[in-house]
């Protein structure tokens, strides 16, 4: 409790819960790394590639990635609204739910319940806690909008709005299943529909958990670490209309030349080079919120994480549209450039902004200063650094399987076989373990940092 | 002013948006025929093969393995046929991929022999020195647990009866456990002799993988 009888207990409980499934979902990614070109860590089952692959992407996308929105937006909606949460008690049984959930979903995993949609892939039982946290959580968003105290209702509380009724809708669609066990499942919907269901599902879930709800994040903080208001507010209504209208026609660029029909492949291409704009409207907008303020970037350590952040969604957002293009995509799909652009994304733009918010965050709801400024600047470029050597390790991959998958001999053979292409990406899969354990040793003095914040004497100052 | 002043108005206008491109482009062509032909040739998994296609699923295969072949030229050089709509009306789910870190597997079934695959699943280094693939020796060793099999085909829709889910798991059983299976020693091998007589969770996954693509081939051969 503090100023106005905000509850911060909560956010900060889902603050270290999101800490704890990081470095949990980044010790199985560089465990997978390592399995990559050097097969025999397949120890067992549950350690084999397939099983750990689930591990990582719900670990992190919902463990990690969910618990710092949870904390955040617990925080931003309480501020912006002058309200404290109205069930409080609801939101403590919300923090445990999810931790339960995800402990339950990672053993489920490891087991290999898998229902194979990614992203999706856990089994009815979970489900249904997922769908019974999430209406848990959005009871307290609509209940602390309504009885808000502020008249307007500022840009991230839109963003956290649209997140909460659309995950609800895309969870619900993609998930629906016919039990035949308490552990197993099949989907209602068979080949192409199922592809097609399922890849506006998987395009837009991460629209609406790694894009939505961290833009929420960026709008909220950069004006607050920085003291400087959002450049433009015209330009965040239309950005923020124009990205909800224009994301949910773009998931079938996942399947682009698949059995899927065309037309419908087709319509994703053109909206997904449509969602340039509004992406970009974000970017626009980071930027010229620091027109005349650019020192900040030397003197104030935080506005480097929101504008490195910035600037990978606004590279991700240019280069997802464009290999989502039919000819393009014939090229790079199924490479590893795809990984690439994917970790941009994740360690670049998602874990830069939620670093920054966390940052900012601890300090200021636990009533001390951070530990060390000096560790969180490290921390920056370790993660930077460990981030680009990784993404750009895979589009160079990428780029090389996608050329001799199509090499052709003069006479119209294939030039190389399968296991050719294979062999010739292990010294990239090397680089890319290098530069994930770069990442994760910032990710570690990141962790280490917060928590040496809050263990010490609240108002003390040091380092 | 305006709608930032009232959440639940914001909420029903940010749902209705988020709406009109999911109608557009998932839920009326769940009801075209475009996405849901079938064919007469292209059947449903035995009761056999769907349990190996969850074994497949619960590997978590599919993280690996596309099983999609596009219309490329060097796509089909490399895999065979592209594939069309009407082979996947029995697949709940999907399983078309998104990485391939091993070839695609939509044409994968009769290019091999079942020894072949004993032999590679139980140590793909062991064929081919560089492959990363994880090995799956281990899947010889259980059992394979036929407890739901005509409870998951029911689920499924493949219109089997009791017994021919039972036909099908004896029929199957017969064939790899028969003094003549021609992979009888790649089998042997792999499968600890306690089991020798019995369905591996193994015989499954490759009755399934050789499954894949095969009703295609004489649907293209007749057109």
């Amino acid at each position: 409790m503090s100023e106005a009888g905000y509850n911060y207990k909560i956010v900060r409980g889902f603050a270290f819960s999101a800490l704890f499934w990081l470095v949990i979902g980044l010790v199985v990614g560089l465990w997978m790394a390592v399995e990559m070109f050097y097969p025999a860590l397949n120890l067992a089952p549950w350690l084999s590639f397939g099983r750990l692959r689930v591990v990582h992407t719900n670990g992190l996308g919902l463990g990690f990635s969910l618990a710092a929105i949870f904390s955040t937006s617990y925080y931003i909606l309480q501020r912006l609204n002058r309200v404290a949460l109205p069930f409080p008690r609801l939101a403590q049984a919300h923090l445990y739910l999810f931790n339960t959930a995800i402990a339950l979903a990672a053993l489920s995993l490891f087991a290999g319940m898998n229902t194979t949609k990614e992203y999706a892939e856990l089994e009815w039982p979970l489900d249904i806690g997922v769908v019974i946290m999430w209406v848990m959580f959005a009871i307290n968003v609509f209940g602390t909008l309504i009885k808000r105290q502020e008249k307007q209702m500022y840009i991230s509380l839109w963003y956290i709005i649209a997140m909460t009724v659309a995950i609800a809708i895309l969870y619900i669609v993609n998930n629906l299943e016919i039990p035949v066990n308490l552990f197993k499942s099949y989907s209602i919907y068979a080949g192409a529909n199922d592809a097609n269901v399922e890849w506006w599902y998987g395009h837009n879930i991460v629209g609406f958990i790694f894009t939505v709800p961290i833009l929420a994040m960026f709008y909220y903080f950069l004006p607050k670490a920085t003291g400087l208001p959002i450049y433009s507010h015209r330009l965040s209504i239309v950005s923020f209309w124009a990205l909800n209208f224009a994301y949910l026609w773009t998931g079938a660029h996942h399947l682009m030349l698949t059995p899927l029909p065309e037309w419908i492949q087709t319509v994703a291409m053109g909206f997904s080079i449509f969602l340039i704009a509004p992406s970009w409207g974000s970017v626009i907008n980071g930027y010229y919120t620091l027109q005349g303020n650019w020192d900040q970037m030397r003197s104030n350590y935080l506005v480097k994480f929101f504008i490195a952040g910035i600037t990978f969604y606004g590279l991700q957002t240019i280069q997802g549209p464009l290999q989502g293009l039919r000819t393009l995509n014939a090229f790079f799909h199924y490479t590893d450039w795809v990984v690439g652009h994917v970790h941009m994304g994740t360690m670049g733009w998602v874990t830069m902004v939620v670093a920054a918010s966390f940052y900012y965050m601890i300090p200021h709801i636990t009533n001390r200063e951070l530990y060390s400024i000096k560790l969180a600047n490290i921390q920056f470029w370790l993660t930077l650094f460990g981030q680009v050597i990784w993404t750009v390790a895979m589009w160079i991959a990428g780029i090389q399987q996608g050329a001799m998958w199509k090499a052709t001999n003069p006479d119209g053979s294939l030039m190389y076989n399968f296991l050719d292409t294979v062999a010739s990406l292990y010294p990239y899969y090397k680089l890319r373990f290098a530069a994930g354990l770069i990442f994760f040793i910032g990710i570690l003095i990141f962790v280490w940092n917060l928590v040496m914040t809050v263990r010490k004497q609240p108002g003390t100052t040091e380092a | 002013m305006g709608i930032t002043s009232k959440p639940v108005v914001f909420a029903v206008l940010s749902a209705a948006v988020i709406l009109i491109g999911t109608t557009a482009t998932v839920f009326i062509p769940l009801f075209m025929p475009s996405t849901q032909p079938g064919s007469a040739f292209i059947k449903p998994y035995t009761a056999v093969e769907q349990e190996g296609r969850d074994i497949y699923m619960r590997e978590g295969c599919n993280n690996c393995h596309s099983q999609t072949v596009r219309p490329l030229r060097t796509e089909v050089l490399r895999y065979g046929e592209y594939s069309k709509p009407e082979e996947f009306a029995y697949d709940r789910p999907f399983l078309w991929g998104s990485r391939r870190t091993g070839p695609d597997l939509n044409r994968v079934g009769g290019k091999y022999p079942d020894s072949w695959h004993y032999t590679h699943l139980m140590s793909p280094q062991g064929m081919f020195e560089k492959s990363n693939m994880p090995p799956y020796a281990w899947l010889a060793k259980n059992k394979l647990d036929t407890g739901y099999s005509y409870k998951k085909t029911s689920v499924l829709g493949y219109g089997y009866s009791e017994s021919d889910v039972e036909q099908q798991i004896s029929q199957y059983k017969a064939t790899v456990t028969d003094g003549a299976y021609p992979s009888k020693a790649s089998r042997d091998k792999v499968t600890p002799p306690e089991l020798r007589k019995e369905l591996t969770e193994m015989d499954a996954l490759i009755a399934y993988l050789q499954k894949l693509g095969r009703d295609v081939k004489q649907m293209e051969a007749r057109k």
